[in-house]
């Protein structure tokens, strides 16, 4: 248990508690769970207007050196050579047997100014560890700056290019997937367009002692709300998206995790991904489990640590999200089931407080994801 | 007809030795958009404190417990068929079941109105 007084607040906690949030403990931080009108009214919101998120506590660093992008393939099993300028990659961080100790956002900075540097974005709880490890496995080739200083802004949503575009014209024309520099309301932010409700919509670092601001100019817009961690979750389950902790951990490797497209062509071929032997195996044989979607015939949820029955009531799999999808209109959740009942259609039981309930096996997304590409 | 309350948020509308039973709008403000209610079916016995309902909000599941011992004689299938009555309406239309109550005198442990608003405002 963590006392209240250990928990750190984000530069906008003020804001958040002023705009009626109901706080709680995550990842060390004081968030806000849900604003007076609720969860599901912030998640409809996200997906028909745009949702300003709070995601200070999300860590962010400079990985600094020579050949970073090289280096850092070492520890994750994507391409990363290959990225463009002003490219950001989703990927995995990997131990050496391929389990997964965080999931992060890699970006070659669109400038080059020093050595071949990359940006990463890492989870809130996972950040010490992760510097920790990388600097370990990247010494004497890279140093890490962790950026406490920035904070994270997310605006999700189908308007929100149009918003953003009101204080910094060339979001507009941003592809998805790609980062730059950028003034926002006359703030120097890095505006990424990229994030984790599965629409269109953009991630802003911005210098912590200007976030307030940014935050008060981006809630006078009328398409935009205040939308809290309760909905960010909703939201990204309806995408199909992983919750490092629950989704993937340390146990669990990209394969299984239904994450084989991270592992890049090139990276197969060399075999160089950590845990080759392992990843490698799985990819050529396919893995003993498998991540997918469950959707419950019934309107109850099921939901993180729910077991998972065969139609004949031999244990195959866990439920690790679940929940009530407010665009689906009904519960959804997703787990691991053994690979030879992952197709999509397969009939299972999750059992809820002691009771199987039927549900059948699904593809992820649960809703179409609404990227835009300019 | 006298309404009691206990310390778990539950609620009991007496008429006799028939009670109707749901959540306090306290409750219901904590636990945010209802989406899903599982109720005790008809005939179900009852321990006083024990599991009666289940709730589920968009975030999480919380349990229903029973004011005081007794046997579900009715469910709500409005609020089945539509949870969020439980949010909108709590202490009426979003009533979870209607019970035959064992001991009327168990009730005389349960708080009055005057008493819950008092413990439900020393909470935080």
């Amino acid at each position: 248990m963590t006392a209240e007084h250990d928990l750190k607040k984000t530069p906008l906690y003020d804001l958040h508690v002023e705009l009626g949030a109901k706080m709680v403990p995550f990842a060390g931080h004081l968030m806000p769970l849900q604003y007076p009108t609720g969860i599901l009214a912030e998640h409809q919101h996200t997906r028909t207007q745009a949702g300003l998120f709070d995601v200070s506590h999300m860590g962010q660093a400079w990985i600094n050196g020579t050949e970073v992008a090289a280096s850092l393939e070492a520890l994750v099993p994507s391409d990363l050579r290959s990225l463009e300028r002003g490219q950001t990659r989703y990927t995995v961080l990997l131990n050496d047997d391929g389990g997964i100790l965080d999931d992060m956002m890699v970006t070659r900075p669109i400038y080059q100014t020093e050595g071949s540097r990359m940006f990463v974005v890492l989870n809130a709880s996972r950040t010490l560890a992760d510097l920790a490890y990388i600097g370990q496995r990247l010494s004497g080739r890279a140093v890490l700056v962790d950026l406490d200083e920035r904070s994270l802004l997310a605006l999700q949503g189908p308007k929100a290019a149009a918003v953003l575009s009101r204080f910094a014209p060339e979001a507009a024309t941003m592809r998805y997937m790609f980062a730059r520099p950028m003034e926002v309301a006359e703030i120097p932010c890095r505006v990424s367009r990229t994030g984790y409700t599965g629409e269109d919509g953009f991630e802003l670092s911005v210098p912590a002692d200007q976030v307030e601001e940014l935050a008060r100019r981006l809630l006078q817009e009328p398409e935009v709300a205040p939308v809290g961690l309760g909905a960010r979750d909703s939201l990204r389950l309806e995408a199909g998206h992983c919750l490092y902790g629950h989704d993937i951990d340390d146990t669990t490797d990209p394969i299984e995790a239904s994450l084989a497209v991270l592992v890049g062509k090139r990276r197969r071929e060399a075999a160089d991904v950590p845990g080759a032997a392992r990843i490698l195996k799985a990819l050529a044989e396919g893995p003993a489990r498998r991540r997918v979607g469950f959707k419950p015939a019934g309107r109850q949820p099921a939901r993180d640590g729910a077991v998972v029955l065969a139609p004949d009531g031999t244990e195959i799999g866990v439920v690790t999200s679940g929940g009530f999808g407010p665009t689906v209109g009904g519960p959804i959740a997703m787990g691991y089931v053994q690979s030879a009942f992952a197709g999509p259609g397969t009939a299972v039981q999750l059992v809820v407080r002691g009771t199987p309930q039927p549900a059948v096996v699904v593809k992820l997304p649960f809703v179409p994801r609404g990227h835009v590409q300019p | 007809m006298s309404v009691k309350y206990t310390e778990d948020h539950e609620w009991i509308r007496v008429d006799g030795t028939t009670g109707r039973v749901g959540i306090t709008d306290y409750a219901q403000s904590q636990l945010g958009d209802v989406v899903f209610v599982d109720l005790p079916a008809a005939g179900r016995a009852l321990v006083g404190g024990g599991e009666a309902a289940v709730v589920e909000s968009v975030k999480a599941a919380s349990e229903v417990y029973a004011p005081v011992a007794g046997t579900v004689t009715a469910a709500n299938q409005a609020v089945a068929d539509d949870p969020s009555l439980v949010n909108s309406d709590p202490e009426a239309d979003g009533w979870f079941y209607e019970m035959a109550i064992a001991d009327p005198a168990e009730l005389d442990r349960l708080m009055d109105k005057a008493a819950y608003d008092r413990f439900v405002a020393g909470l935080d």
